[in-house]
This record gives structure tokens, sequence and C-alpha cells, in this order.
């Protein structure tokens, strides 16, 4: 392993041996004991290994790390540092976005970075954007309606009827 | 008090410092047999401990795969024992710590081990009063509590729970007639808290069975057939053991690599050279249904009311049709894992299961331990839908840390859960039935072929039935030898397929018979329950009656498992020059009983339809006799966002009957409404899940044009 690699992860300098084909999700979850981003299907179809890239949601399980060099990496740890939920976080917890949890981290880093280049996402944008990533438990209509919520376009749901069913 | 309680509250106090803790009771049971324990006496077996710091920890056998579970079972006890959800602390799936339960499924949790739950945290309120009635010089009755504060009404006198515990070791067994709250008095059950779990599950947190990291643990990766039915002729582990820090375990059947790094396993997987047998032909995804008919045998009767030839003789349409479905897959995002630690003669393994018990059973069985020095935790589990109680990934990884002396992680690849999956399996439901002049069934006759008889039986009031089953099909119990591969309980089992087949048919029928489906299934029933749902599902949706095919492109489908009943309605466009099918908006209603969690209910509304559109419009196993042909998510394809349609969810209230089921029942009847609707808009009837525009297409092309919608 005589390659090492330099980047930033979660605001903090770190290396790695990066050989040639090591993949970001599995160092993470080894090398760094980062395991927020989860292990799906190994070929990008999924998004539950989801992280952010130098603010682009970006496949764990589809990145070499050697092209990591100088970058800035975020996981979902990394997401609320200070311990103050990030506001698509909170929203995901008030609308119920979430059900088993498996798939949650890539789900929020994705919305992270749809918001993060559209401020005001329509509905159609957010469903689009969120459509790599796979749920299982069926919560899909309320993490939109949490996006929505995140982004300043829709309210809270304790202010909407029926709480939870857009 | 018995013996064992005695020895179980001595150990248990001087692991916990002291409290109130209440015991499982020694009483028959249906869901957590003591018998099942016979002979760990040494088990700690309570439900819930009240400590000195008043905080409330309640101990459960029952597992969080995503259905609310951790959250539901702290409100119960939270109502019962009269503090705030936040002083509750849940202990869930630790087979050292919790009480025996044989697993979570079954829609169960709330419905059969809801009553045990709040009968003990009932049963630690009377003794709570009890000190506090001694304390304060007060009767019991008088007493009142709030957020586990006691009270004399008429008096400033006070006592917290935390005070009553403190100092204090008892010991009871919990009540068989423990006094529960009635649901007009609920203070959190019945209530909408958020998720317990929900801030774990945002910030990464949450721990699965993968995430779990003792020092020193390998990591495995395990050979594996090509195919269903192939056995392993040789093997060249040469160029693998060759490999810095790999060591090949090859153990009777279990051939494994080890190694400190997951890449590096994976790795040195691909370097074994196998020799396998190639595996006898079997059927195929297309050839299956004529395979499954003709292996199930003859017949066995299970359901009989009336005389259906008398029945026959009054039918003025008859109706015969048979229904198909393939296999379909679980596919949890989260992959089977499972991490394995020997220590002191011991082993702790973390598996994602939803059967802790019978795993940590298993476990030990097979590696030649007491089921004393096995303990099974389960963490969170990324969804389970059934798919989790067959525990072979425990089992792996219990073996190799045996084996190796070290803690072993394995977690199995996407490609090794579809192998390993055992699927909801396809089937063949024939049916023939008629209606009299007045658009009354007047006899139902069918067949399920391999998938069981959950929710064959239809919800109406038809005098002449007869109910016949092939296959012997089993769920507990390692499915039917008459699929070429495992299969097993798939959320609901068979009942998706059953209610697509008796919906489907039901809406043919009133089609026959010239009769508005809902009208049609009114006139059918004076099942009071199923007539509110069919009422409330209508009201919301804004049914406009009318004969089907009608030209509207709505539906309508009901059924009843787990003790609730659902109605949904779906508001489907056609294209007809693809054949694909947008589904525009679905209502649900359902009739739970006594409601824990009336948000919790609607996710799992919401999540049962939006499964459900898998089955419906995409989701089917191909195959090849043993040769599972899909292995990952890019042939096989779960909904995703841009499928899922707006989803509204009444629950009709019910709290004169006990909680029923909740995570099951709303999958039942989505593929037949959704197949219904596709009648309503086009006049052609999709007899096969999946709806695949190809078959679509196909039934539109068979369809007599529709009529000019009126």
């Amino acid at each position: 392993m005589a390659n090492t690699v330099r980047f930033r992860l979660n605001g903090k300098p770190v290396t790695a041996p990066a050989d040639g084909d090591r993949l970001l999700l599995w160092a993470l979850r080894t090398d760094f004991g980062l395991t927020g981003a989860k292990y799906g299907c190994g070929i990008g179809e999924c998004g539950a290994c989801t992280v952010l890239v130098d603010g682009q949601a970006t496949l764990g399980c589809q990145t070499p790390l050697s092209q990591l060099e100088g970058r800035e990496v975020v996981t979902i740890e990394g997401l609320a540092p200070a311990g103050r939920l990030h506001p698509v976080q909170e929203a995901f917890v008030a609308h119920g976005a979430l059900q088993c949890g498996y798939c949650t981290p890539g789900m929020i880093l994705t919305a992270c970075a749809l918001l993060s280049r559209d401020a005001k996402p329509s509905r159609e944008a957010i469903v689009k954007a969120m459509d790599g990533n796979l749920c299982r438990c069926g919560a899909h209509r309320r993490i939109v309606a949490a996006i929505e919520e995140a982004s300043g376009t829709a309210a809270p749901p304790a202010a909407r009827k029926g709480a939870g069913t857009p | 008090m018995s013996e064992r309680l005695k020895l179980d509250r001595r150990r248990f106090f001087q692991l916990t410092g002291g409290g109130i803790a209440i015991f499982v009771g020694l009483g028959p049971s249906a869901c957590f047999s003591q018998e099942s324990r016979g002979g760990y006496p040494e088990d700690l077996n309570a439900y819930l401990l009240i400590g000195k710091d008043g905080r409330v920890t309640v101990f459960s056998g029952k597992i969080e795969m995503g259905q609310g579970v951790l959250t539901s079972q702290a409100q119960m006890v939270a109502e019962e024992l009269g503090v705030s959800l936040d002083a509750i602390d849940m202990v869930l799936g630790d087979t050292d710590r919790c009480p025996y339960d044989r697993g979570t499924f079954g829609s169960l949790t709330t419905r059969q081990f809801g009553p045990a739950l709040r009968a003990a945290a009932a049963e630690a309120r009377l003794v709570l009063l009890g000190l506090a009635a001694a304390k304060l010089g007060v009767a019991r009755d008088r007493l009142t509590v709030d957020n586990g504060v006691v009270t004399a009404p008429g008096s400033s006198r006070r006592v917290t729970y935390a005070e009553l515990a403190d100092g204090k070791r008892i010991a009871r067994l919990v009540g068989e007639k423990a006094v529960l709250r009635a649901a007009s008095d609920f203070r959190v059950m019945g209530k909408s808290p958020r998720r317990i779990d929900g801030a774990d599950k945002v910030t990464g947190r949450a721990q699965y069975a993968a995430d779990i990291r003792p020092a020193g643990m390998l990591y495995a990766r395990i050979l594996r057939p090509p195919a269903h039915g192939a056995t392993l002729k040789s093997l060249d582990a040469a160029a693998a053991e060759k490999r810095p820090g790999v060591t090949v375990v090859r153990r009777d059947d279990l051939v494994a690599v080890l190694h400190a790094d997951p890449e590096a396993a994976a790795a040195a997987l691909d370097l074994l050279k196998p020799d396998w047998t190639t595996p006898p032909p079997g059927p195929d995804d297309e050839t299956i249904f004529e395979h499954l008919v003709k292996a199930g045998g003859a017949p066995e009767e299970k359901a009989s009311r009336g005389d259906l030839a008398a029945g026959r003789a009054r039918a003025a349409h008859v109706t015969r049709t048979a229904y198909r479905k393939g296999y379909v897959a679980h596919a949890p995002i989260e992959p089977h894992a499972a991490v394995a630690e020997p220590k002191d003669g011991r082993i702790t393994v973390w598996a994602s299961t939803q059967t802790p018990f019978p795993t940590r059973d298993r476990i030990a069985q097979a590696v030649g331990l007491a089921a004393k020095d096995v303990r099974v935790i389960v963490p969170y589990v990324g969804g389970g839908f059934g798919g989790k109680s067959a525990d072979l990934q425990a089992i792996e990884a219990a073996r190799l840390a045996k084996i190796s002396g070290k803690p072993v992680q394995v977690a199995w690849t996407r490609a090794e859960e579809f192998f390993f999956d055992r699927f909801d399996p396809a089937a063949v439901v024939e049916i023939e039935s008629g209606t009299d002049a007045g658009g009354r069934i007047v006899f139902y006759d069918a067949t399920v072929h391999a998938a069981g008889e959950r929710g064959a039986t239809p919800p109406y009031d038809i005098p002449n039935l007869r109910l016949r089953s092939t296959g012997r099909m089993s769920y507990g119990d390692g499915g039917s030898s008459v699929h070429p591969f495992a299969v097993g309980p798939w959320r609901a089992p068979g009942a998706n397929m059953n209610a697509f087949a008796i919906e489907s048919h039901i809406d043919a029928m009133a089609a026959a018979a010239g009769i508005d489906p809902l009208e049609f299934r009114l006139r059918n029933t004076t099942e009071p329950r199923l007539r509110a749902v069919l009422e409330a599902a209508a009201a919301a949706f804004g049914w406009k009656p009318g004969v089907g095919p009608s030209g509207q492109g709505r539906a309508v489908a009901c059924s009843t498992d787990a003790g609730s009943y659902d109605a949904l309605m779906a508001q489907v466009r056609v294209d007809r020059s693809d054949g694909t099918v947008h589904v525009e908006r679905i209502v649900a209603a359902q009739d739970m009983g006594t409601v824990v969690n009336p948000d919790g209910a609607k996710m799992q509304m919401e999540g049962s339809i939006t499964m459900a559109l898998g089955y419906t419009f995409s989701e089917e196993l191909r195959f090849r006799g043993g040769d599972i042909l899909d292995r990952n998510f890019k042939t096989y394809r779960l909904p995703r966002f841009s499928r899922v349609p707006a989803i509204e969810t009444v629950i009709v209230r019910n709290d004169a009957l006990a909680p029923q089921g909740g995570g099951e029942p709303a999958i039942c009847p989505t593929g037949a409404v959704i197949a219904n609707a596709v009648f309503d808009a086009t006049g052609a009837r999709a007899l096969r899940l999946p709806l695949t525009p190809e078959r679509v297409k196909e039934a539109l092309a068979a369809a007599a044009p529709l009529r000019a919608a009126g």
C-alpha cells in the first residue's frame, strides 16, 4: 500500500492508503469507523452509500479512493457536527420520513446536494434528484414532503391537515 | 414466588442495582411461551424495571425493523404506567436481557405482545401506587399519577416514582387480570409522538449488524454455488491462500475466506477455483405455473359451506378465471449481516434477524454450545418484511468465529441476498363463481396452487363456497417442495396473491352483472367493519358510481388481514401506445381496532401500498431452474420515487376493539385495486402480476372496445 491519498473528511484533514481499486465506501467504514454510509447493492443502483464530495452527491461504492486527493468529503456523521440537526435531518424526523433508517443517510445527503444547487426545487425536481435512491419501506412521499419543508417550499407537517400524508 | 423467580431476581437486581421489576408470568401464552425457555432458569425475563432514578427500562424480545414498535411499545408502557414517553428506555431483541419471544412477524407485536406488555406496566403502576399509599398515608384508590408523580387530590402530598423505587428490590409477576386503561382515557397512546429512533437514524448513529466492529474482527466472504442444487466437486484454493493476511476456511459445506479488510476478503474469494456439479434442469419463470399446478397434486379442501351445485343452479352469470403471479424478493436495502464474537466460552452474535431467540437456538445447535452460551443481540434491522428469519448468515458468522477463534463479520452481498432469499411464492389461483339476477354471489369455488390459504376466503356473504389448496405451502416451515428454491413469508404471506385473485374476480363479476363495483361489494357483505371502510374510502376518494369499465380509470378493492379491514381506491391513467400505467392517486381506509400511534399506523399503510407497487408493476424474479438470474437492482426493479403516487390514508376509528395488525393489511388489496382500475380505464383485465407494459398491451389487444364513458 504505497499510495496514499489526502483529503478532508468531515472538516478534518485525513490520509488513507489508496491502492488502485480501494473504494471510498469501505475506507469510510473500516479506516475511519464511519458506518453511516451503507452498503446496499455495490453497483450504484440504490444510493445507500451516498456521501458528499465537494458538495455533490457521490456513490461511495463507485468512487475509488485515489480520486479524492485534495477533495472535501462529508458523511452523515459530519452533517451536524455541533449536535444540532441540519434542517434536512430535522425535517426527516418531523415528517416521519424514515422507517428502517438504512437508506436514510443516503437520502439526506442526496437531498442536501440538491438543495445546495437549487434552494427552492419543484416537487418534480425533488423526485428526479431522489430517483436513484431506493427505499424499501415506502417512505417516499414523506421524504419528498420533508425536502420541501427543508427548502421552505412547504409547511411543516403540524400545519397541514392529516400530518405526514401529503 | 417460584424458585426460578428468586434466582432471576437475585441476579437481576445485582446487575441493575435495585428498583421495581415486573417479570414475565409463568402461565401459558401463545407468543412468549415459558416452555420454550425450559432449562435456562438463569435467563433474566423482566418486562420492565423502574430504577431509583425514576427511569423505566422496557425489555422486549421484539425487534425494530422500521415498523415503529420501538416507539409504540414505549407508548403502551408510558400510558399504563403513568409516565412520560421521555422517561422510557427500550431494550429490544437481546436474548440475555429480554423475555423469550418467537419473533417479530405476522403483525403480532401490538396485537399479541402489546396486551402482555400493557399488563406488566399496569401491574407496576399498582405496585407503585401501593407504595405511595403507605408513604403518603392515603388509600390507594384515591391516588392519581401523572408523569411519574403520585398525588392525592385535595392534598399537597406527593411522591415520585423515583423516590418510591429508591432502595427497593421488588419483583412481581405480571397479573393476569390487570385492568388496562380505556381508549377514552389515553394520554400517550392514540397520539403520534416523533419516532424514538428518528434522531439516531438521521445522524448515522443508528447501528445495524454490519456496523458492529469488535476489535480484531475479520471479514468473511463465502463461496457460493452458481445455482441452487449445484454441489462442490473440487476446490483449488492455492492462489487465495498465498495472499497475505488471508485465511481460507473449509469445514464441511462451508468454504470461506477471512481477512481483516473487506475488499481484500472479496478479492481473495475471486481467487478460489471451484468446480461445481451441474444442477438438474427445472422450470423457469414462464413454465413455473404449469409446473406448480401439476406438482401440487390433488387439491385438499380447506373450507366449505352450503351446496355448490345448488348455488350454481341459481347463477345468472358465471365467471371463471385463473390468476397468476411470479416470485417476489424481499429486497430489504440492508442485506443479511451478522457479527459473531467468541469470548470466555460464549459467543455473542449481532444479527439482522426478525427472530433473535430462535436464531440463538439454531446457532447453539450449529456450533455445539448450550443456548445459554449464545447471546443474540439485534441492533436496528434495515428492513425485514418477513425475509429475515432464516438466519443462515448468523449461523455462518458463528461457525467461522468458532473455527477461527476471532470475531467474524458475515455481510451478504446483494447477489447473495437475492440468491438466498426465501421468495414470496409464485402461484396460480383458479376461481369459478356466479351471481344471481339480483347481483348476489350464489357460489364461489376456488383453488389456490402453491401459495397457501391466508386471505383466500372472500370477506363476503357467500352461501355456497369451497376453497381448495395444493402444494401444502407452509410459511413457517420451509415452504413447499413444489417450488424450485426456498420460499417463505413475505409481508402478508400468500394474502397479496389471494387478494389480487379474489378482488379482480369480484370486480369481473360486478361488471358481468352490470353493477357498480362498490355497490356490488356492499350488496354482498353485511360485515359492518368491511362496509365502514368501503364507505370511508368512497367518501375520501369522491367515488362516482358507474358500471365497469366506466372509462374513469378508478376502482375499488378490499380485504381483511391480521384482524384489520382495508378498502382501497385508485385512480389510474393507461397509455395505450406503450402499455404503461400511471397511478395518479390511491386512497386507503383501514379499521385496525384501537390505534396506538395514528401517524405510525399511517406510515405502515403508506409503506405497504408503496411496497405493493413493486409486485404490481415490476417485481418478478427471473430464473432458470435453480439459477437465479436477477441478482441486483439493475434488473430486479423496486418502486422508485417517480412511480409513487399520492397516497391518502384514512383510519376508521374502532376503539371498542383491541389493537389489530398494522404492518401488513394494506399491502394485500393494492395489486387488485390497480388491476381493477386498468380494467375500468380500458376494459382490459390483466390476469398476471406484475402488470408489465407488455402484459397490459396484450390485455388491451384482447379486450373488447370500450363503450363510450357514460
